[in-house]
């Protein structure tokens, strides 16, 4: 029985077609994956599917009825539930706030908290997910918010369940969870979209896929025929090679934390508790964790954003006194920041103005000392423009205007250019297609072969896997020890990631054994 | 009805921008004539004949556009940063009483020296009533727009302390009125018998040092950064703290000049009426000219041929002259709609 | 005048509650719309729009209560101008905030001056009396305090429980302080932001403008041009000191109210050693010092001055 059809839907930014002429169907007790690369348009349709979004033509179809355009209550009413891969929740709130937000009249004069609660309960002994209504959401891990967020969604009887890059956050051994979850759920009659672009989780856990690129439904397959080199292939159009990963000897020390601690804010818990790290020349160094664990502080301190509380930082064997960001720059520390959009770069400014940032007090780029010159800065960004073939219309337009691959490899052009010891990678790919990531890994190996040593901070284990030489795994503000990435696997690091950060001394003594 | 960005900005909806905003505000303005009665057409003749229509009009709406293009500067400077002085006021009269504490013989120079050491004196103390909301900014995290706000009110209050006390003139028979400006600081009259003065001179040059400061240099570059995204300008190894420090003291320090050219070009004396609101409209020259300092001169030189205009309105055909106030309150609203169209266009669907 | 018989004086708790009463108004409806997420700086016009047009509307022959409807109205109104520009434009919230009040004042000055061109001495209007409520009013010192005051007082005493029981205990509450957190989880579960955002602005700037009207409509008689004179940047200011709830605003408004009920004793009993320009200064000032007071403790809406905008790619 099909629950839901998507009638040729199209959809597009100004210029920028998101999607094009898309139909699918689904039908009851079913999970479909939507799989694809990012911005190959899934979020966009699924937004559309839910109501953030107007369709630009094209009808929606849920039980046969026709879902009005652009609204979200219809949807919801329709039973349709969407779990947002950003969290939609407020962190002030109570987790019971947040998931009865919207269930009762905004007429009522009285907010019934003991039916909502005893529904809760209900609804957590038939799908075992179990919530704490009354904690605030601020307190609650990653895997925890995802929970209230389903609930959010059983909580208002969902039929057809959107669940928007899931597994992003989570490490294997939640994922196996939600999973679990899931198989339930589809148990109860409900059915399923689930939008990656993990191809394992996919093949696990879809009935059938459905492959987007570039906003057009490319291919169908069901997973029973699929194998991950099929769907690779129909994702990204070609046959995908991964960049070949040499293991270097690796140098002398660039970097090296000596037990350092950052202590959070007023009342916050510490950020960073008595952390060592060293990262080598001609070597990567892999960062993983559950976010929220720490990376934060960790990315803040190596940016020159945050004076530790305790401890020294080396810097090429020098412990560092002034930490600031200039300071940083200066001595030959590259960052690329997690945010690019809101850390990386003013996007308001031009292409040029961006790229010049950092080396704005450098000559030639500036004159009489308070000068900038213009013709100097213009020729300095077209060169980077040219070496790091960053795609733009002219370097005097916004920078906003640049789509994230783009922009990533200005952030790396700007930072890589004078062949830093030191490179700070916080999830450099996140949010790109597969073109711009291979580009991005690329420079990040060149830069390993000419004598850097990098820091990769990343949620995606894959990526750590294939790029690092040595794994660390952050929890609570904590570091493992490092591990060789040779042999240890996807799940080994999920249980160091869940806590058990002693799993590595096991793994290490396994190893020597 | 959506709205969606531009990929292209059209130099000239830029331009159009603060002309169809001040059209829409005549419009709202003429709303209100028809409703006290009076033709409209009559009026706005009145109002455009006593603002230019003749050499003394014009004489008189420079003289009002001088210290308009000053806190109008100060203004557009801060708010390029982000930094929300809404303090120009209160900025102003401590310009004002500087050069009332200096220029009244306790220190005698010949005039070259003395107008000189008056700004001076006058754009520092701008600045230096912008320490505090700047130190509660950066360090305690307390928005600037309410403390500048009510800095206004604290140093309006101190003036007037300072008239009725330690500052009267004992000849003013009375009045909260502080001695005059020496001599040798009163600034040249640029037309014989008229009120237009060398201020204009000083708020021209500043624009144009402005204009220079943000366009071609680094602490330029620094505060169009930190005003566009201040984490993404920490990151690159800007100052903000420093930044935003700088652009006070700037933005101070041209409010402070606007309260010289009052004192010493126009009155010649402190005043509890110095300033009829310029701190306040200074915002409103500013929004018009888009923050572009250039585009200051201009749109200060406009508004003050509303204000002046309107006196002559208010007379000819008995309009309250508040108009005035409503044209440039109704032309900061519309100007920040205009100016958005200029970003973004309206899809209807 | 001794400082403890001062305390001690029924007459000075009065004045401190009469003082506070604007000030109750003006937190509150700024409160509110900083809690949907909305910066408020049209709060010192529409407190100026809504002192006049309460009063020019009972000047004119209308009844005192629908004056003070016809306040509020015009209030709501500049706060559907202000939500037109930053909630669905979303435009600077600043500069929109600082240019109604520009234009809601210069509007106020207008029409007064136009319905009364020629006043050398204000006019008068007869504002609302004191009500006593039986029994009540009888009992010492309390029933002075707070039992022989006008409707108006009453009102603002009573409108405290209702703005915290709405804000804690509705669904609506809950999705005005959830359009102040987290827009993008009340459209997420099919709530229009913009409508909540904007009836929030609207509903607070309607108390504001009863705020102004109290001062021409119950403390005083006449509408002066400088009579608001920064008592809305002083609410802001106490929103700040009041960490955005509102009972802890009713105390701050209460507490501001002493120190200034305070002051304008002690300037008088003051044998004219300190310039009363001090004492006047003392509401700015400790507004200010409220704030930073404050600052490092307040626990702002997250969503405060971020516009939100519907079906836009992020």
């Amino acid at each position: 029985m099909t629950v839901l059809r998507i009638k040729n839907v199209s959809k597009s930014f100004g210029s920028l077609v998101a999607n094009q002429d898309i139909s699918l169907t689904l039908d009851k007790g079913e999970v479909l994956a939507l799989l694809g690369e990012n911005g190959a348009g899934k979020t966009t349709l699924m937004n559309i599917l839910f109501g953030h979004y107007v369709a630009d033509s094209g009808e929606i179809e849920v039980h046969g009825k026709q879902l009005p355009p652009g609204a979200t209550d219809a949807a919801i009413a329709a039973g349709v539930g969407m779990v947002h891969q950003h969290f939609t929740l407020a962190d002030n709130l109570t987790v019971l706030d947040n998931i009865i937000l919207g269930t009762q009249p905004l007429t009522s004069w009285r907010i019934n908290t003991t039916e909502a609660k005893q529904r809760l309960s209900r609804l957590a002994e038939d799908y075992g997910i179990h919530v704490e209504p009354d904690k605030l959401v601020a307190d609650l891990s990653v895997g925890e918010r995802q929970r209230v967020e389903i609930m959010k969604v059983l909580y208002r009887d969902a039929r057809i369940l959107i669940l928007d890059e899931p597994t992003a956050v989570l490490t294997p051994q939640e994922t196996d969870q939600l999973f679990k979850t899931l198989s339930f759920m589809v148990e109860h009659g409900l059915s399923i979209i689930f939008i990656s672009h993990k191809l394992h989780e996919i093949l696990r856990i879809s009935n059938r896929v459905t492959v987007l690129r570039r906003g057009q439904i490319v291919g169908e397959i069901a997973t029973g025929d699929a194998d991950r080199d099929i769907l690779a292939e129909m994702m990204v159009g070609h046959k995908v090679s991964r960049p070949q990963v040499k293991h270097l000897t690796p140098g002398a020390a660039v970097i090296e934390l000596k037990n350092i601690s950052v202590e959070g804010k007023r009342g916050h818990k510490t950020l960073l508790d008595n952390v060592n790290l060293r990262v080598n020349s001609h070597e990567i160094v892999g960062l993983a964790g559950v976010a929220g664990n720490g990376q934060a502080a960790l990315g803040n301190l190596l940016s020159g954003l945050q004076t530790p509380s305790a401890g020294t930082v080396c810097f090429k064997g020098e412990p560092l006194t002034d930490f600031s960001t200039r300071r940083f720059v200066k001595m030959g520390i590259a960052r690329i920041p997690e945010d690019r959009h809101a850390v990386g770069v003013v996007g308001d400014m031009t292409i040029w103005e961006n790229i010049i940032n950092e080396n704005l007090r450098e000559k030639p780029l500036w004159r009489f000392g308070f000068l900038i010159n213009d013709k100097a800065c213009r020729k300095f960004a077209a060169k980077l423009i040219q070496g790091f073939d960053i795609r733009c219309k002219n370097m005097g337009m916004p920078t906003k205007q640049l789509s994230g691959g783009n922009m990533q490899k200005l952030i790396l052009a700007r930072t890589l250019q004078n062949n830093p010891k030191f490179i700070l990678a916080n999830q450099p790919v996140r949010g790109l297609d597969e073109g711009a990531i291979a580009a991005v890994h690329e420079r990040l190996l060149a830069a390993k072969r000419k004598g850097s040593g990098i820091l990769l901070i990343s949620e995606d284990l894959d990526e750590l896997l294939a790029l690092a030489d040595k794994i660390v795994v952050i929890y609570h503000g904590m570091l493992s020890q490092p591990l060789p990435v040779q042999g240890i696997s996807a799940r080994d690091i999920g249980t160091m990631m869940a806590g058990n950060l002693g799993h590595a001394a096991t793994l290490d003594k396994g190893r020597s054994a | 009805m959506r709205l969606e960005l531009r990929e292209e900005t059209n130099f000239w909806l830029v331009f159009l921008a603060p002309i169809v905003a001040i059209a829409i505000a005549l419009i709202i303005a003429s709303g209100l004539i028809i409703w006290t009665g009076k033709p409209v057409g009559e009026a706005y003749f009145y109002l455009l004949k006593g603002a230019f229509g003749s050499g003394f009009a014009w004489t008189e709406t420079l003289a009002r556009a001088t210290p308009l293009i000053l806190t109008g500067l100060a203004a557009a400077v801060a708010f390029r940063a982000r930094f929300w002085n809404i303090g120009g006021e209160g900025q102003l009269y401590c310009g004002a009483l500087a050069a009332t504490w200096l220029g009244t013989g306790m220190v005698t120079l010949p005039p070259v020296l003395m107008i000189p050491f008056l700004f001076t004196a006058g754009a520092l103390a701008g600045g230096l009533a912008l320490l505090l909301p700047v130190y509660l900014k950066t360090k305690l995290k307390v928005d600037e727009v309410v403390t500048t706000l009510l800095l206004n009110f604290i140093i309006l209050l101190f003036v007037n302390y300072l008239l009725e006390g330690p500052l009267k003139d004992p000849m003013s028979l009375g009045w909260p009125q502080a001695m005059p400006i020496i001599d040798q600081g009163l600034l040249p009259k640029l037309v014989e018998k008229s009120r237009l003065h060398f201020g204009l001179i000083v708020g021209i040059a500043s624009a144009v040092m402005v204009w220079v400061l943000m366009r071609f240099t680094i602490w330029g570059y620094e505060i169009r950064a930190v005003g566009h995204n201040p984490e993404a300008a920490a990151f690159a190894g800007i100052s903000i703290n420093r930044t935003v420090l700088r652009v006070a003291l700037i933005s101070g320090g041209l409010a402070g000049f606007a309260g010289i050219t009052e004192v010493a070009g126009l009155k010649g004396y402190l005043t509890l009426d110095l300033s009829p609101g310029f701190g306040y409209a200074g915002i409103a020259v500013a929004m018009l000219a888009n923050l572009r300092p250039l585009g200051v001169i201009v749109s200060a030189i406009f508004l003050a041929g509303i204000y002046v205009g309107a006196d002559t309105m208010s007379r000819a055909v008995n309009i309250p002259n508040y108009i005035a106030d409503v044209i440039v309150a109704a032309s900061v609203l519309s100007v920040l709609v205009s100016l958005m169209l200029t970003q973004y266009r309206v899809r209807l669907r | 005048m001794d400082i403890l018989d001062l305390f001690l004086h029924a007459g000075f708790w009065a004045a401190t509650l009469r003082i506070a009463c604007p000030l109750i108004f003006g937190t509150l409806g700024e409160l509110i719309c900083e809690r949907a997420g909305v910066l408020n700086l049209g709060i010192e016009g529409i407190m100026t729009m809504g002192a006049m047009s309460g009063w020019i509307w009972v000047y004119k022959g209308g009844d005192l209560w629908t004056g003070l409807l016809f306040a509020a109205f015009v209030g709501a109104l500049f706060g559907l101008i202000h939500s037109i520009f930053v909630v669905y434009l979303g435009l600077s919230q600043h500069v929109s905030g600082i240019g109604i009040t520009m234009l809601a004042s210069a509007l106020s000055f207008f029409t007064f001056r136009m319905l009364l061109p020629s006043s050398t001495t204000p006019p008068k209007i007869v504002p609302f009396q004191p009500v006593s409520i039986p029994i009540l009013s009888d009992l010492p010192f309390v029933g002075e305090v707070f039992f022989s005051q006008t409707p108006m007082t009453y009102l603002a005493l009573a409108i405290v429980p209702l703005v915290i029981y709405i804000l804690y205990r509705t669904p609506l509450g809950l999705a005005v302080r959830m359009a102040g957190e987290n827009p993008m989880a009340l459209e997420a579960q099919g709530i229009n932001v913009l409508s909540i955002r904007t009836g929030a602005v609207m509903l607070g700037s309607a108390l504001m403008a009863v705020g102004g009207a109290y001062l021409t409509m119950s403390a005083f008689d006449a509408f002066y041009f400088g009579m608001i004179n920064g008592r809305g940047w002083i609410c802001v200011a106490l929103v700040i000191f009041a960490s955005w709830r509102p009972g802890k605003a009713l105390i701050g408004a209460l507490l501001f109210a002493g120190i200034d009920a305070f002051q304008v004793r002690a300037q008088l009993s003051s044998s004219a050693k300190i310039p009363y320009q001090f004492f006047l200064m003392l509401p700015y000032v400790l507004s200010i010092l409220a704030m930073v007071v404050m600052a490092r403790r307040a626990r702002y809406p997250k969503a405060l001055l971020t516009p939100f905008r519907r079906g836009e790619r992020t």
